[in-house]
């Protein structure tokens, strides 16, 4: 059973796709309900990982599978090469929580083409969870490019009046991203063989790590990687195909998409970026950590100018995801658990927000912040939960986004990236502001517009898919060390191992000529 | 004089030329049996053709690990030829079973068709397996003329007239480089055979240099990328594509492209290997040229027939790029990507076919809005076909470009294959607009005069199984590819 978890795992989502085309049409429960199951079990099955005590001791891949996939003579090698550690066992288990969740916010939200909405977001999780926990960048990049297609017809489909061009947006940003990493992949592979790594270890990340790349060579395939991660993210500049997604997608899709695609860009920096080219990362550190800040805070004064909640809650994602690159960047251990968490973070508490802006918009079918006013007197469960995840997005003490943001800036302030700290605290200042004011706007007030006189509170099912969420914000924020006593391992080999090669290409840099070395 | 023509008996090697003999008998049984067939009557004839391809299938694959050579040296069916038969196979076999209710529908039910696209196959072996400049031209004339008749074969209607009477005279003037450029080799090594050239050009290296030599190759060149639709030479493409009816367009994007790019790598790689030098920097250019020319007026397009005219000179563009790396993987990603190619454009013609009215006025972008959902299973299989064609794994379409790619990193070419990356980008919009179309608009029309035919079915199946095959498990036919090269 163990030695195939993660296969089951990644494939049962797609297995119910099969199953899905079987089920009569019309039938909107029959195949709700079916997808939440597949859902569901697949949660279950991922769950051993969670009390799995061996990820608190050991930095290395567990449960890993492997097989011969394509093999052509003396060409190519492709593996399906899977595992699980530290850095991706969170992001997994987020996927599999986040899903379920995700399906039964489209109760009422999904009414045309339900069977295709289901197979997509089934499609969809096979997608995310094979690329959480692939060990061979081929079946990463299989994986990763699988992501984009159904979640363009998820946004092309179902979403809102500007749908066609933020689809076509998010797809061709992304993909415009992938394919010059591709490029760099292909690279990479030749230098590995040449570097003597055995054929059949196919395109292994375990043996990538080993090589060590002209650090001139590194800057290009570090550029085509990071390129790709940061539209993900997304950093700013290359945001913009963001808050566009954001807005149109079904609320399902935004859920998705901000509680796990776009973890995708940063756990790709955090797995592959760094690791595979450490004096490439830390000669592109300060411009990366300016865009990181400048993401931070562009994102926070964005949001705050907002008229619709749904675009406030996207930007403000910029604004998140720009906290997790700093502490990451900041590599070490407070930094990169404090990203590490505060991916989750964000998954959870920007999950609740786009749920809770769904809610409102089913309700009043408008997401502009002035339709409303003075909820908090006729929906007073929603005002509670509305109001203790806007405390977690602001990152209040006790919730999960304090102890997230609280480790990212220390990590940051202990290393070279002090001053970006000192910038990037102001963005949580910031947060507060735009959270805050936008909560007073929606929720406080006096309640004027007769159409907000009738709102019903939430149902019993809306209330079923927050108070997992709940349990997690308060859980993560008072007992973080459950969480990061099982990513610390990995974490740490990590930090060693980027560090321990930019060492040894200093030393080796010494006898180089002295045009090689531009300091 | 007996043992003259004993020699001659001797050179004499029908299996060399087994799989295009057969399939030209059929052809010839075939038009006879079109001669005593009732008017209109041509749904036996189809089939008896399909029977015909099935029998030069078993044909083709006794050539395979079992090379045959005859006539002197001039044909030769080795797995290179082997491997590219089954391609032209496949194109020939896709386009018969999407013509018959076509040309049904379209008033033009004419029992000829069948042969010319046999003929064509057969011309398109004959270039695979041609050893010789002689008999690559011959594969190309057969190949052309059997062209030139079924694109203009709508007599009534002024486009196909159009498409037939331009394919003719554009092919014809671009035969005319080729023969010139086959004479100017020939003047300098004094052999039409491509071995022999090859080793010419080897032994004598001070020919290199010489301007009959660049002129001959240049020449010869220009006339195999006008047959690929390569710009500068693409400008027939677009007005050919669009106006021969579709299921000829459908084989002319495929078989011919494929003959073409058989032949080509023959004789740069075996008989002009020596001027790399000379045609690797030019072909780089028109690589990116052709990619990029393809992609960027297909995204002008608004009918779906042109802008596939217009991918398909990009696609030729991507497999350039493999001749240019000039390497096992990037040939054999040529090879590969070909019979990809086959798959993915076919199947995406398949579905035109069955969706277009009498006239085919409606295959625009606008003629396809909703499409998708009054036509699940034929949205979602254009849907594959066009995922294949932007090259998104798990199709055919991106281990195809992934092969040829690498094939250009591994021979250091890191900036063509970026260009080319960048291309597929390019692309991606124009073949997301159909998507665009097909599903996010809402229906305009019911699509009631779509009939779903057996054969077309057959067709379009075929192309879905092996876009996912050589998708998802393309180890294997990527090993046969690896085995073909010479």
């Amino acid at each position: 059973m163990t030695e195939h978890l993660i296969s089951l795992m990644t494939f049962l989502p797609l297995l119910g796709v099969v199953f899905l085309l079987f089920f009569p049409r019309d039938n909107e429960g029959l195949l709700k309900g079916f997808t939440l199951v597949v859902t569901l079990i697949t949660f279950v099955i991922s769950l051993p990982l969670a009390f799995n005590d061996v990820f608190k001791t050991s930095a290395d891949m567990q449960y890993t599978e492997f097989a011969h996939w394509i093999s052509i003579g003396d060409y190519f090698q492709m593996n399906y090469n899977v595992g699980i550690d530290g850095i991706s066992l969170w992001l997994v288990l987020l996927t599999t929580f986040i899903m379920p969740i995700a399906v039964l916010s489209t109760w009422k939200a999904v009414e045309k083409y339900t069977k295709g909405f289901m197979a997509l977001l089934l499609l969809l999780e096979t997608a995310m969870l094979g690329a959480f926990v692939s060990l061979d960048l081929f079946l990463f990049y299989i994986f990763w490019e699988l992501m984009l297609i159904p979640m363009y017809f998820l946004i092309g489909i179902w979403g809102g009046k500007n749908r066609i061009y933020a689809a076509v947006k998010f797809f061709i940003f992304t993909a415009v991203g992938s394919l010059l990493m591709l490029v760099a992949i292909i690279f990479v592979y030749y230098q590995a063989i040449q570097a003597g790594m055995p054929l059949d270890h196919g395109f292994s990340i375990a043996d990538f790590y080993k090589l060590s790349i002209a650090p001139d060579l590194q800057m290009w395939l570090f550029a085509a990687f990071a390129f790709s991660f940061a539209i993900k993210v997304p950093m700013f500049p290359v945001h913009t195909w963001l808050p566009d997604a954001h807005t149109e997608a079904p609320t399902a899709g935004s859920v998705i998409l901000a509680a796990i695609m776009l973890k995708m860009g940063t756990y790709g920096y955090v797995r592959f970026a760094i690791p595979l080219f450490p004096d490439a990362t830390q000669a592109f550190l300060p411009f990366l950590s300016t865009l990181a800040v400048i993401g931070i805070i562009y994102g926070a004064l964005v949001a705050m100018m907002q008229d619709d909640v749904k675009k406030l809650v996207a930007y403000s994602s910029v604004s998140h995801l720009g906290f997790v690159m700093l502490g990451v960047f900041a590599m070490n251990i407070q930094g990169l658990a404090g990203g590490m968490i505060q991916m989750v973070n964000h998954g959870i508490s920007t999950g609740a927000l786009f749920l809770i802006v769904g809610f409102i918009y089913e309700r009043r079918h408008t997401r502009e912040i002035k339709e409303f006013g003075g909820l908090a007197k006729q929906m007073p469960i929603f005002a509670t939960i509305f109001m203790i995840i806007t405390f977690s997005s602001i990152g209040l003490p006790g919730t999960n986004g304090f102890v997230g943001e609280f480790l990212v800036l220390v990590g940051a302030f202990a290393s070279d990236l002090r001053w970006f700290a000192v910038f990037a605290t102001s963005g949580v200042i910031l947060a507060a502001v735009y959270m805050l004011w936008m909560f007073q706007r929606v929720m406080f007030g006096e309640l004027k517009n007769p159409k907000n006189q009738i709102l019903k509170d939430l149902s019993l099912r809306e209330v079923v898919i927050m108070v997992p969420l709940l349990v997690f914000v308060f859980w993560i924020g008072v007992a973080p060390n459950v969480f990061f006593e099982k990513m610390n391992p990995s974490l740490e080999r990590l930090i060693e191992q980027v560090k321990g090669k930019q060492q040894v290409a200093v030393v080796e840099q010494v006898p180089m000529p002295g045009h090689m070395n531009h300091e | 004089m007996e043992n003259l023509a004993q020699t001659a008996m001797q050179n004499v090697n029908f299996w060399a030329i087994m799989p295009s003999l057969v399939l030209t008998c059929f052809g010839m049984v075939l038009l006879l049996v079109a001669v005593f067939s009732k008017r209109g009557h041509t749904t036996h004839i189809a089939w008896l053709s399909i029977v015909a391809l099935v029998v030069t299938g078993y044909f083709a694959y006794l050539g395979w690990n079992n090379p045959q050579f005859g006539f002197a040296g001039h044909v030769a069916l080795d797995n290179f030829a082997t491997f590219f038969n089954f391609t032209f196979l496949f194109a020939g076999g896709l386009t018969i079973l999407m013509s018959d209710d076509y040309l049904k529908r379209e008033g033009y039910p004419i029992g000829e068709y069948y042969p010319l696209i046999l003929f064509a196959t057969a011309g398109a072996m004959w270039m695979a397996s041609g050893t010789d400049l002689m008999t690559i031209f011959l594969g190309l004339e057969v190949l052309s003329v059997a062209l030139y008749v079924l694109a203009g074969l709508f007599r009534n209607q002024l486009r196909s007239n159009e498409a037939g009477l331009k394919y003719f005279l554009l092919g014809a003037f671009s035969t005319g480089f080729l023969l010139y450029g086959i004479a100017m080799i020939y003047g300098v090594t004094g052999t039409t055979n491509v071995a022999d050239i090859g080793l010419y050009l080897t032994s004598h290296p001070a020919v290199l240099g010489n301007p009959m030599t660049i002129a001959g190759m240049l020449l010869l060149s220009t006339g195999f990328l006008f047959k690929i639709g390569a710009a500068p030479f693409h400008m027939w493409a677009p007005d050919v594509y669009q106006g021969a009816p579709t299921p000829v367009t459908a084989f002319m994007s495929a078989g011919p492209k494929a003959a073409a790019f058989a032949a080509f790598i023959r004789i740069l790689i075996l008989g002009l290997g020596g001027l790399h030098a000379e045609w690797g920097p030019l072909l780089w250019l028109l690589a990116v040229l052709t990619m990029t020319v393809g992609n960027v007026v297909a995204i002008a397009q608004t009918d779906i027939k042109r802008m596939l005219a217009y991918s398909s000179i990009s696609h030729a563009g991507y497999a350039l790029v493999g001749i240019v790396a000039a390497n096992e993987i990037g040939l054999s990603g040529i090879f590969f990507y070909m019979l990809a190619y086959t798959f993915m454009n076919l199947g995406a013609f398949a579905v035109l076919v069955l969706a277009g009215k009498e006239g085919e006025n409606n295959l625009t972008l606008e003629g396809f809005a909703g499409f998708g959902y009054k036509k699940p299973f034929l949205g979602v299989a254009m849907a594959i076909c066009l995922f294949s064609l932007m090259g998104l794994p798990p199709t055919a379409g991106f281990v195809g470009k992934f092969y040829i790619f690498s094939g250009a990193i591994k021979a250091g070419y890191i900036w063509l294959a970026v260009i080319g990356v960048l291309n597929s980008a390019v692309s991606l919009y124009y073949y997301l607009r159909v998507m665009v179309y097909m599903y996010f608009r809402d229906p305009a029309e019911d699509f009631a005069w779509v009939k779903v035919n057996l054969g077309a079915t057959i067709s379009l199946v075929l192309a879905l199984i092996g876009i996912f095959y050589l998708g998802i498990l393309p180890g294997p036919v990527m090993e046969l590819a690896k085995l073909a090269l010479f």
